[in-house]
């Protein structure tokens, strides 16, 4: 289900460093085209359908159209991504639409904590640097005890 | 208008690339869950005057299988064994796993999930009176370290909101690590030996694909963690469709190419795996089964999977097919059975299922379980909700059918093809479990050479880690990698290749193309070269047709691969000739290159194993059923990179846990 640009919508991250969804595609797919300002999938048959630059488009300028091979047309799947939530408008070829609304993260952005200053001590123990702070001892096979 | 014989791509490729070298003490090529628990640990363990660097192909923020976001942790020991869960492995794999690996992972796993919690990942929460409770609600519970209670699905599963997950796990990572060890959009592909000490990593070389720059990296240890192999076969899908994977299409198989190529031994490479999805989205069927209690049923409506003739069938396949669960392979396989019989296709009767689960629910709850469906689609696989919405799929009102896909390679999974690697320095663990290192020390998860570690994908032999479980992995080769590169203080890692030498192989499809594209008006026909998409055509069809592809139902015979084996020779010959001209032709040169001699060493191990292990992912047609006798082992192959020649051995199997 490949990802699309929306002409109008889209101003190729006026000309920063970084374009949202060329540095996000896991598979390099979205492209800028420096002269029109514009960005667009360049190998749409190796989207992976991820959502993941739909989802850090800052216009919003980015949405998904079914595979030609197996979708049919008329639906629509769009994620709004919050710092704490996700919420989903799903709108069914018939008509009908859904909307879901998902936690995404219980901490703020960038709280991860990420034990900066452990220091391990024993580099010959089998224990991560977790472990051995918190006095966790690796078990044996219970058979074999 | 202008002739179309130019390069397409945004970035065009120059001849001469700039060169950056840099020399580090410890490298770790990948960015996905392994890597990012390597980058998590590994600085905890780093004396302060070493170094260590990080490359992905890729932007960690959303890199490797776990881009997309999780429904579940597949793989949290809580209150259960270890030694269960070497059970638990051993029968969904037939029999045949590195105990000592598996053993050794659920020793360590926990700890990863309760960092993931820590983190902001929301975890599940049973209250005492049986509710569910996610989100920041799961946090009233407690948490999973303090003892609080996941919501299981199965055994071994917890239910996550995981669309965050892999940006979480990340951040950590990145914080960890630190910005100005990390390079993004950096496809490493190739390993290098030392010059002087045989067997012993010195390097890897590699390109960005986002400026005309060669990286060659000099390092005394190595991780090597980029996931398993996607797009190796044809998919069922050809259209823009086949970039709906199941596993991530991006998945190259580098992993086990970069480590081949330096005469690393592989193993288990014949395990597959080729997962019943539901069909063309490829969803998730876990949460279906475990958490909604759906049954399959054949194209009669019948529950043929519960039915006596599967009982009997399952009953060929002792003791693996009668255990309590069946393992995936065999489930595979009566689905199979049933579609060649004529009683296809295979329909997930979800109707049935939420209405049960109603029967006990108010309004409220009913609309959570109807969210709860939802979400398991919308956290990982957002393309089978939309495939709902097109075809007018409400689950309580509309069945779906299911699928098993196009094969795919991998050692996380249900499925655990992979590098041999040392298993952990314990006196419990056999001696041949060992891979003993030039000063006579065991270094766990080092392959047989020197200062060279895998984790996840990458480790043979011991499967279903999934995402968890590859992040401890990653873990635990991090301080393996420290202590290599501290004990082996006084190595100077030096190449054999110059730098000249490096960049012509590195560049080369790029040469080719520039040395040829003027001689045609059309950029993708000319008779000096191949495009990387011709070349992943051929792959495909090749291995479709001859290789247990989906074409035959997964059947093979040793005919057959005597043929694909030569198609796949011509086509490394012909890899010779690829040309690329622009940094994304480029990339995509280098994956293919990558897939073809993945491919080949899981063709050659099916080759070797006389006997069909697996039945339901693949079958060797001459060699039917199960020869305990003569393959209750390992098939282990190694490739000499100075001869270009390949070995394919047996490796004796022990048990270590008992049933």
């Amino acid at each position: 289900m490949p990802s699309f640009v929306i002409q109008e919508k889209c101003d190729g991250c006026k000309g920063g460093d970084k374009t949202a969804c060329m540095y996000i595609c896991p598979n390099d797919l979205m492209v800028l085209d420096p002269n029109a300002m514009k960005a667009y999938n360049q190998e749409p048959d190796q989207c992976w359908e991820c959502f993941s630059c739909v989802k850090i488009c800052p216009s919003q300028a980015i949405e998904v159209r079914g595979y030609a091979d197996f979708v049919p047309l008329g639906s629509s799947i769009m994620p709004m991504l919050g710092t704490e939530d996700i919420m989903w408008t799903c709108k069914f070829r018939n008509g009908v639409v859904k909307r879901f609304k998902f936690p995404v993260r219980t901490t703020p952005e960038g709280a991860a904590n990420a034990y900066e200053d452990l220091k391990g001590q024993d580099l010959e123990s089998p224990l991560l640097a977790t472990e051995e702070k918190d006095g966790y001892q690796v078990p044996k096979p219970q058979a074999l005890a | 208008m202008a002739l179309p014989n130019k390069p397409l791509g945004e970035i065009k490729a120059v001849r001469d690339p700039e060169v950056e070298e840099r020399e580090v003490d410890c490298l770790i090529v990948g960015g996905g869950m392994a890597a990012c628990g390597a980058a998590f640990e590994i600085k905890k363990w780093l004396p302060d005057d070493m170094s260590v660097l990080l490359v992905d192909k890729a932007a960690m923020e959303r890199s490797g299988a776990v881009a997309q976001g999780l429904s579940a942790i597949n793989t949290y020991i809580g209150e259960n064994t270890p030694d269960d869960y070497v059970r638990m492995v051993r029968n969904d794999l037939m029999g045949i796993v590195r105990e000592d690996l598996i053993f050794d992972l659920g020793c360590h796993v926990d700890d990863s999930v309760h960092l993931f919690e820590e983190w902001g990942l929301p975890i599940w929460k049973k209250t005492p009176e049986g509710k569910n409770l996610d989100g920041k609600k799961g946090l009233k519970m407690g948490t999973l370290k303090d003892g609080a209670t996941p919501v299981r699905t199965g055994k071994w599963q917890i239910m996550i909101n995981g669309e965050s997950y892999k940006r979480i796990v990340a951040e950590a990572a990145k914080k960890a690590l630190g910005d100005e060890n990390i390079l993004e959009r950096i496809f490493i592909v190739e390993l290098l030996l030392d010059a002087n000490n045989p067997n012993q990593i010195a390097g890897a070389v590699g390109f960005s694909v986002r400026e005309n720059k060669v990286y060659i990296i000099k390092c005394k240890s190595m991780l090597v963690a980029c996931g398993g192999a996607v797009n190796i076969y044809q998919p069922r899908s050809v259209g823009e469709g086949k970039g709906r994977a199941w596993y991530p299409v991006w998945n190259s198989g580098s992993t086990y190419t970069l480590c081949m190529r330096v005469g690393a031994e592989l193993t288990m490479m014949e395990n597959r795996f080729t997962p019943a999805r539901f069909k063309d989205g490829y969803g998730p069927v876990g949460a279906w089964f475990l958490l909604f209690k759906a049954k399959t049923l054949n194209g009669l409506g019948e529950p043929y999977a519960t039915s006596e003739a599967a009982k009997k069938e399952l009953e060929k396949y002792a003791p693996y097919g009668t255990a309590a669960i069946t393992p995936t392979c065999l489930r595979n396989h009566l689905m199979l059975f049933e579609m060649k019989e004529g009683r296809g296709p295979i329909i997930m009767d979800t109707v049935t299922a939420l209405a049960e689960l109603g029967k006990t629910m108010d309004k409220k709850e009913l609309k959570h379980l109807e969210a709860e469906a939802w979400e398991d689609f919308l956290d990982m696989t957002c393309g089978q909700a939309n495939l709902w919405c097109a075809t007018n799929t409400e689950p309580e009102k509309k069945n779906s059918e299911i699928m098993p896909t196009e094969p795919y390679l991998l050692g996380s999974h249900s499925g655990c093809c992979g590098l041999w690697v040392s298993g952990p320095d314990y006196d419990w663990v056999p001696d041949s479990y060992k891979v003993k290192a030039d000063n006579g020390k065991v270094y766990k998860q080092m392959t047989t050479v020197y200062g060279l570690f895998t984790a996840g994908d990458g480790v043979g032999g011991s499967g279903h880690k999934f995402s968890s479980g590859s992040h401890s992995e990653g873990r635990i080769a991090a301080k393996q990698m420290v202590r290599y590169a501290v004990d082996h203080k006084d190595y100077t890692p030096t190449l054999k290749m110059s730098t000249d030498e490096i960049v012509d192989m590195v560049y080369k499809p790029v040469r080719v193309f520039l040395d040829h594209c003027e001689y045609t008006t059309a950029v993708d026909v000319n008779p000096n070269y191949i495009k990387p998409n011709g070349m992943m055509y051929r792959l495909m069809k090749a291995t479709h047709e001859y290789g247990a592809g989906t074409a035959t139902f997964y059947q093979t015979t040793s005919k057959c691969l005597e043929i694909v084996m030569d198609l796949l020779q011509v086509m490394r010959e012909d890899c010779e000739k690829m040309a690329a001209g622009d940094l994304h032709e480029l990339l995509r040169a280098w994956e293919i290159i990558h897939r073809i001699w993945t491919v080949e060493s899981h063709l050659r191990h099916i080759q070797f194993r006389k006997e069909t292990r697996y039945p339901g992912f693949y079958y060797q047609s001459d060699h039917p059923g199960q020869d305990d006798e003569n393959w209750f082992c390992f098939v282990n192959s190694k490739y000499d990179p100075e001869k270009g020649e390949w070995d394919i051995f047996k490796k004796e199997y022990v048990k270590i846990i008992p049933d």
